[in-house]
């Protein structure tokens, strides 16, 4: 990996010239952070801030049976999809495990499917393989995209500087398409971070000049070190921690987004109901360390000396002040366990998830 | 980033100020500026005996989590406590108040001065 050429998103010089620190992700030179991660995160939570997260994939379903096609590939059911409307959802193996968890737009004539950067190729070619029998182009167009995500309580207010786009009347998980300071943009009421917000997809010349715009309209630019710590707050889960292909969309607590009783078949689907039936192997958990430490992707979850699970994410919470974090354990662990920090075992408690909710309006 | 003359350095970026047999061991300004907003920070207990090189604790920013070893050895004499509410001072005096733990030294320390630890940022950036 480190002698591989590290991708640029269309927003590099910006990350650049605002003192970014840059750090290969998934095969791109992303910024981790700017001024500090607590203070991006800070800013999300109480104003607005804006991320570059142009590394994710654009894979666009086009043709006769493009929603066939989604269908088999997707656990949701995305026949009830509206034009302009969005839905969170998984894709497995045959046997239920999670190849990637995506986010699923329906157009008026075709389906774009937004996948994580590090499983771009994967995806794209289990989409192809499990859809050969069918009249459907798979068109990888992430190298046409560039997606910044304009998150936090204040993106309403800085976005309608830009636009003439119902950013009101938008509902979360809809979106529109329409201009953003004179650059093509979908907008989408979707976000990664637990606070209202946008993610603007724009052209890759577009990128540029739009994200100064916002930066100058009072959005904080944020990196993906805060992105991790909001996104856990809010409970959300990050492929290749919660999600992978040794965990069903089941286990991480993602069965919202999986319609077991959907018509059309999908891979994965008999696997799922059958867990579903006998029971899950594992669960996600969310829990609070009691004592004193961080629990960290990988450390052992313990009761009574012996291992039940792992931590798939942790972090100290910049706006609860507390060490939160993630687990899968087996099935039969109560709210009460350790979390073996660096060999020490250090108390530990579920909690529901998610650990912040926004006040809603 | 800050290096001050009068200490010395280790290549896991820990500095030690050595008066008598005593030695004070914290992070520099470096290896803070390298972490982060550090939110908390692990510390032997008070008493506990260390030999060169040993894994003595870490330091935690929100993103990432950097060991700590002991660039002496020794008995830990004092720990500083004001880190347990305050791990912030780590990154905002790193040579100060952000100090981690005392030592009280047993042997000879093989350990950079401060031209050998801008050496090594330097061929390390």
């Amino acid at each position: 990996m480190a002698e591989e050429t590290l991708k640029r998103t269309p927003l590099y010089d910006e990350h650049e010239k605002a003192g970014a620190r840059l750090v290969p992700f998934a095969g791109w030179e992303m910024p981790v952070q700017y001024e500090g991660v607590k203070a991006e995160h800070e800013a999300v939570r109480n104003h607005a801030g804006l991320f570059d997260v142009s590394h994710m994939g654009e894979v666009v379903f086009r043709g006769p049976d493009a929603e066939r096609a989604v269908q088999r590939l997707v656990t949701r059911d995305v026949g009830r999809l509206e034009t302009g409307q969005a839905g969170y959802a998984a894709v497995c193996y045959e046997n239920g495990g999670t190849v990637d968890d995506v986010l699923v737009y329906k157009t008026p004539d075709d389906f774009l499917v937004v996948v994580n950067a590090a499983n771009r190729e994967k995806d794209v070619a289990h989409f192809r393989e499990h859809t050969e029998d069918l009249d459907v182009e798979v068109v990888d167009e992430s190298d046409d995209w560039a997606l910044l995500a304009l998150q936090g309580p204040q993106a309403v207010s800085i976005l309608g500087n830009f636009t003439d786009a119902d950013l009101a009347g938008l509902k979360y998980y809809r979106y529109v398409v329409g201009e953003v300071d004179g650059f093509y943009a979908v907008i989408s009421r979707t976000g990664y971070t637990g606070e209202d917000g946008f993610e603007l997809y724009v052209r890759p010349d577009g990128a540029a000049p739009l994200w100064r715009r916002l930066v100058e309209a009072g959005a904080t630019p944020a990196g993906l070190g805060a992105r991790d710590t909001l996104r856990l707050e809010a409970g959300m889960c990050l492929y290749g921690n919660e999600l992978d292909a040794e965990t069903t969309p089941l286990e991480a607590g993602i069965g919202f987004a999986v319609h077991l009783d959907k018509e059309q078949e999908f891979v994965g689907q008999e696997a799922l109901r059958r867990e579903k039936e006998e029971g899950l192997r594992k669960k996600l958990v969310g829990f609070k360390v009691e004592g004193r430490g961080i629990a960290r992707h990988d450390h052992p979850v313990a009761v009574g000396g012996e291992t039940v699970g792992t931590v798939t994410s942790g972090t100290q919470s910049p706006t609860l002040g507390e060490a939160i974090g993630l687990a899968l354990v087996s099935p039969g662990v109560q709210d009460s366990f350790d979390v073996v920090i660096r060999d020490r075992p250090v108390e530990a408690r579920a909690v529901p998830l998610p650990f912040y909710k926004r006040k809603k309006k | 980033m800050s290096v001050p003359g009068d200490l010395q350095y280790t290549k896991s970026h820990e500095w030690v100020r050595v008066e008598g047999d005593v030695a004070t061991v914290g992070i520099t300004d470096h290896a803070q500026d390298e972490l982060g907003d550090v939110v908390f920070v692990e510390m032997p207990e008070q008493g506990a005996t260390l030999a060169a090189g040993d894994s003595f604790g870490a330091v935690e920013s929100v993103k990432a989590v950097s060991d700590l070893y002991a660039p002496v050895g020794g008995e830990v004499v004092e720990v500083n406590g004001a880190l347990e509410d305050s791990p912030e001072k780590i990154n905002e005096d790193p040579y100060g108040e952000g100090w981690i733990l005392k030592l009280r030294t047993s042997d000879e320390a093989d350990l950079l001065s401060a031209a050998d630890y801008e050496k090594l940022l330097e061929e390390e950036s």
